[in-house]
């Protein structure tokens, strides 16, 4: 496909996508060149190693598996508030970390009404503290997220094909062997990837519901070498580790992945027939009543407890929302002007090179990076009148694997279909992007925008490092509240938090798909 | 746009403060928040030296330390204000700090001779559950109770890094073994001190690593007595928050009145009911009405700061391997 007359070029991509490859490169660098002394990795480092790999790869596969019925279950169900539980389905992926831990304890917690209902009916209390806790807890989180990439999957069928289906007479099985599984060969192993790449960097989920020190995942042993024993060697090494065993499963994936669309259609809104039998409505009911029980309980429980306080919280909480909401709509700015020559490049070729150099700034330590800035910018200037634009800086890093995977499917279906005839009519480059590229993307556009605003909204991240007390964002109040034992006060910020992620998500994800009509 | 806006406005307002000499603390993050001590010493100190004091917040005491050693002499700091007793020994080695000639009359439950740190608040760890509960009253009668207990890793929490030295300092040897007794107590290990007191308020497990003074907090604050800390009989592990001052300061008078006024009672008085601790130095007004009500355990324990170090390494292994069967 390379070598096919394109109308757009990739070279923007290319130089981006080595741009960040260095940056991180070179943060890395940073660190390392101001290590002291180095050892070697202890038997704790890697029992942390072989965790981290563990729990990231089931809590991967089974989010991604989960998410294939439920995804399926929207596809081809149409019924009043489908497009409010697409929506929610961003939700859990999008809180933050804190907000979601207690969440989930509300339900599934020692106290929680889950155990309160099993001793109850005379059963064993449920215990979530434990291996087992950490891969629940990742589902949770994930699951949505695998659904949405997925339901994009099933998006980019054209209808044409389905309808085809039904004059064949094919069945739900038919359907499956013929259209849905080719589909998702090509969008599940993405998928997969993208969540591997967010369990492992994991650490406050890890650690909270692991129970204990058999639950160290690797950014908490890199943790232990920076603060407890100062060994910035050590720590760049595991950061180095941890980058290069989650590239190599990402391109064990990406490489089982398909590449082949299903060429183009007239966009008519999709419909499958032949799915209404007892058995497969049965199935979607299930699919779909599980997963959004699943999300609302926990959340519901959380938000009842913390919603009083939302109107007295204290007047520094309001500046940070404020703070927040700025960074974030920079940093989505930042993510798809970014994402968006990234997707190009990679639809072009094969382009896992290019995906993965996205993919670096997520599954790099964000205490590794945050350091090595530190350490570049400290000279230079002083650390915390930059550190704001720091944040939108990482925290776009951060949504930009999200974003390219999003994306990178739909250009390269946009490409094969209307490449050729773009270039024939002399449409190439910015006119084709304008005319052709961003009407079709719509759909994705919005959905990426709304992940990137909200991620930026709730990371807590690199501020911590650069924090200044006059310029906190509201993750970062929320810690602080926290830390003052002002628990409660500190979960209504966390609903605030939620309701301005869910907020931006909500309003940029409806805007791109009001414009698809998807 | 509006955030540059924003940015243009804290540019302008550095600018504006430039002329007068200005006095750059590093603390840690709990302490410049709106809800910690931060506020009231800025505004106390300004009133008086004609300077502006400038706190910059950075993670915790540990945090603190990594990132003085990032910026080594080069750093803007002035005065660090914040580490332990268990990081003093890595601080001094670090070679940054300068000596000091404060006097003071603590009420410390050590004498306190240290001629590069100034302590300006103390607290004993203890573990803090529902008033009124029947908890045990050392670690032996826990190990062998079924009450749960929520703690924080030491790798990555000061209170964490107390219980680890604390089970040490009261068992040596044997404390491999108390840690095996408590691991099945252990509901979970938390990064911070933060999540792990959130979850007890949730009511995750029956005690919670905290402080003596946690309870003063919900008392004082919230009118709510029942919260309490359990007594060990064993003796509690203390920690004390120091300052330093930095060798490179180019301030060294404002950082020298600094010192003296964070042992003043000025100082001293904004500390128990806004870092919950004790002050270094008990105001002439006594303590807050409330803090008589504390948990006042039998024997104070310390690791020696000199050995803090080495004490630490060998007891986090005997930890990991304890808890990770």
């Amino acid at each position: 496909m390379a070598d096919r007359a394109q109308p757009l070029s990739g070279r923007s991509g290319t130089v981006i996508a080595i741009a960040l490859a260095v940056a991180v490169a070179v943060t890395f660098a940073a660190v390392a060149g101001r290590a002291e002394a180095t050892v070697g990795l202890s038997a704790a480092d890697w029992a942390a190693i072989r965790f981290t790999l563990m729990q990231a790869l089931a809590s991967a596969f089974i989010s991604t598996a989960l998410a294939i019925p439920v995804a399926r279950a929207l596809a081809r169900r149409s019924f009043v508030g489908r497009n409010a539980i697409i929506t929610l389905l961003g939700a859990p992926f999008i809180l933050p970390v804190v907000v979601a831990v207690m969440a989930l304890l509300s339900v599934f917690g020692r106290n929680g009404g889950f155990n309160h209902a099993m001793v109850w009916a005379g059963f064993e209390p449920f215990q979530i503290y434990g291996a087992h806790g950490v891969v629940i807890a990742h589902v949770f989180f994930n699951l949505p997220l695998a659904t949405r990439l997925l339901l994009q999957g099933w998006f980019s069928i054209p209808s044409e094909r389905f309808r085809l289906a039904a004059q064949l007479g094919f069945g739900p099985a038919e359907i499956w062997r013929v259209i849905e599984f080719p589909m998702l060969a090509r969008f599940a192993p993405g998928a997969f990837a993208v969540i591997l790449s967010i369990c492992v960097t994991s650490f406050a989920v890890a650690l909270t519901l692991g129970g204990g020190p058999r639950a160290t995942t690797i950014e908490l042993a890199i943790y232990q070498a920076f603060r407890f024993d100062f060994d910035l060697g050590r720590a760049a090494l595991l950061g180095l580790i941890q980058i290069t065993m989650t590239l190599a499963i990402v391109i064990a994936a990406l490489g089982l992945s398909r590449q082949d669309g299903f060429g183009g259609g007239l966009d008519r809104p999709l419909t499958i027939w032949g799915v209404n039998g007892v058995g497969p409505r049965v199935l979607d009911g299930v699919a779909i009543t599980s997963v959004v029980l699943g999300l609302l309980v926990p959340l519901a429980s959380y938000f009842g407890h913390a919603l009083p306080g939302v109107l007295r919280l204290p007047e520094a909480v309001w500046w940070a929302a404020a703070a927040s909401v700025s960074v974030a709509l920079a940093s989505t700015a930042l993510t798809i002007s970014l994402a968006l020559p990234i997707a190009v490049r990679a639809a072009l070729g094969r382009g896992t090179a290019v995906e993965l150099a996205g993919l670096v700034g997520l599954v790099a330590s964000p205490l590794v990076i945050g350091t090595g800035l530190f350490i570049m910018i400290n000279p230079w200037i002083d650390p915390a009148t930059l550190a704001l634009p720091v944040t939108v800086v990482v925290n776009a890093l951060m949504a930009l694997p999200f974003a390219a995977r999003v994306l990178i499917p739909a250009v390269r279906d946009c490409l094969a279909s209307y490449g050729r005839l773009g270039v024939s009519l002399g449409l190439t480059g910015m006119a084709f992007v304008r005319v052709v590229l961003l009407p079709r993307l719509a759909g994705r556009l919005g959905f990426c925008a709304g992940l990137a605003a909200a991620l930026s909204m709730g990371d807590l991240g690199v501020v911590v490092l650069f924090a200044d007390p006059e310029t906190a964002t509201l993750p970062l109040q929320m810690a602080r509240l926290m830390g003052a034992y002002r628990m409660e006060d500190a979960a209504s910020a966390g609903l605030l938090l939620t309701f301005l992620s869910f907020g931006a998500f909500a309003l940029f994800d409806g805007l791109g798909r009001r414009y698809a009509g998807d | 746009m509006k955030y540059l806006a924003f940015a243009a406005g804290m540019m302008t307002a550095t600018i504006a403060v430039a002329e007068t000499p200005v006095l750059t603390v590093y603390t840690y993050d709990s302490f410049v928040s709106d809800w910690g001590p931060g506020p009231a010493v800025e505004e106390a100190f300004e009133a008086t030296c004609g300077c502006d004091l400038k706190f910059v917040g950075a993670g915790d005491g540990a945090a603190l330390l990594a990132r003085l050693r990032l910026e080594g002499a080069r750093s803007d700091a002035d005065v660090v204000l914040g580490l332990d007793t268990n990081l003093m020994a890595a601080a001094r080695d670090s070679g940054l700090f300068a000596t000091h000639s404060v006097t003071a009359d603590y009420d410390l439950p050590i004498d306190w001779t240290d001629d590069t740190f100034v302590p300006f608040d103390w607290g004993y760890f203890a573990f803090v559950h529902e008033a009124g509960k029947d908890v045990p009253s050392n670690f032996r009668a826990l190990a062998d109770s079924d009450t749960k207990i929520i703690i924080q890793d030491p790798r990555s929490s000061t209170p964490g890094l107390g219980l680890l030295l604390w089970v040490k300092e009261a068992y040596g040897d044997q404390a491999p073994a108390i840690w095996s007794g408590l691991s099945d107590n252990i509901v979970t290990v938390t990064k911070g001190w933060s999540e792990a007191y959130g979850l007890f308020l949730e009511g995750e497990a029956d005690m919670v690593l905290s402080y003596t003074t946690s309870p003063a907090y919900h008392l004082i604050a919230e009118e709510d007595a029942s919260k309490a800390a359990a007594v060990f009989d064993e003796g509690h592990y203390m920690q004390i928050e120091v300052a330093g001052t930095l060798s490179a300061t180019d301030q060294p008078e404002l950082v020298a009145r600094f010192l003296d006024f964070m042992v003043s009672d000025a100082f001293q008085s904004i500390i128990p009911t806004t870092n919950w601790m004790y002050p270094a130095v008990t105001p002439e007004d006594g303590l807050p009405k409330g803090f008589e009500t504390l948990a006042k355990p039998p024997r104070a324990l310390m690791v020696p700061v000199d050995q803090a170090a080495s004490v630490r390494d060998a007891a986090l292994a005997e930890w990991l391997t304890a808890l990770s069967r």
